[in-house]
């Protein structure tokens, strides 16, 4: 039956190719011409397997920031993974601890949310099940990141400079960011690392992003205890 | 340029902390929750760290030589009106789609 269940998960997690296709070939291109070679730009997909990290921490290393805010910055955008891998426990903390390393190593946003909306539609799941279903969503998704990458990054050689792929990173983060923004504090809070960022630009090593961020976490938390206190009252 | 030393030690600790991130609760910390202050600012992580990422490279990109560049800003302001949408290929398409009809254009 755990065959099956691993089917499900791949089917239920198709959809989302179309998403990861372009994106880790995006990557693969703008790793090229920030200048690493392929083999480093397939070594960070297969090290890291986190887009919006992997980018993170490569426009900073591209704009000279030292290695220490490069990594600050690229943890900082995976920490939602501490959520995802709390969620998880309820429903895979049997497994054996070299499975859940691997369940671990291939958490990635899209088939972590399909993964626990399954398992709470469906309560009747046995454990193994449970398990077969993860790695199937993990196996429409983590193949085709590497794939694509290396696809990417060959390709990327031959483009030509006109293309302005540079600002693809940008752009790339502004498709990240703009779902996110669905509620007054989440406004709040990327206001304030807006405007935060401005104001310490002219900090050396993107310094400003270390600041930034931590305020902007805090002004959307106090916001939103703000109006849970106001709704309260 | 980007050095091989910077980069293969940035992405080895970049690999291994994400790592420890995803095992974290999976892994080790098991049935054990995170207080309610951390999960009250982990929903804010990505709000903030984009803008402050993003700003930079669309004002002062490097390709204009640091200078403001009106295409570049209609661009992402286009990418983000789609994004607002919830597309995310959308978003990227409508900013590079605008960048490369303006710069045509102009």
């Amino acid at each position: 039956m755990t065959a099956r269940s691993f089917y499900e998960g791949a089917r239920d997690c198709a959809p989302f190719m179309i998403i990861v296709i372009p994106f880790s070939m995006l990557f693969g291109v703008v790793a090229r011409e920030a200048g690493l070679d392929i083999l480093q730009t397939v070594s960070m997909a297969v090290l890291v397997i986190a887009g919006a990290s992997q980018f993170t921490a490569l426009a900073l290393l591209q704009d000279n920031a030292p290695v220490v805010v490069a990594l600050i910055g690229g943890l900082a955008v995976n920490l939602r993974m501490a959520m995802y891998s709390a969620a998880l426990v309820p429903y895979l903390g049997h497994a054996r601890l070299s499975t859940r390393a691997l369940m671990a190593y291939l958490m990635v946003d899209q088939s972590f949310a399909v993964a626990v909306r399954a398992y709470e539609e469906r309560p009747q799941m046995t454990a193994p099940q449970r398990v077969a279903y993860y790695f199937g969503c993990m196996a429409a998704i983590c193949p085709l990141w590497y794939g694509c990458t290396f696809l990417g990054a060959v390709i990327g050689e031959a483009l030509p400079e006109a293309l302005s792929l540079d600002f693809a990173v940008p752009v790339c983060f502004i498709a990240l960011l703009a779902p996110l923004l669905r509620s007054g504090p989440h406004i709040v809070a990327a206001f304030v690392s807006a405007v935060t960022a401005l104001a310490f630009a002219w900090l050396p090593w993107k310094l400003g992003l270390v600041i930034a961020a931590p305020a902007a976490m805090v002004a959307g938390a106090q916001c939103e205890l703000w109006l849970a206190r106001r709704r309260a009252a | 340029m980007i050095s091989d030393t910077a980069f293969w030690v940035l992405t080895i600790l970049l690999g291994a902390g994400t790592f420890l991130i995803r095992f974290s609760f999976l892994g080790l910390l098991g049935g054990r929750t995170l207080p309610d202050w951390a999960l009250l600012h982990l929903k804010y992580v990505g709000v903030a760290v984009f803008p402050a990422l993003i700003l930079p490279l669309v004002l002062w990109p490097d390709a204009t030589g640091g200078t403001l560049d009106p295409i570049r800003i209609a661009a992402a302001c286009a990418a983000l009106a789609v994004g607002l949408s919830g597309s995310v290929i959308g978003a990227i398409f409508a900013g590079m789609g605008t960048l490369y009809a303006l710069q045509w254009l102009s």
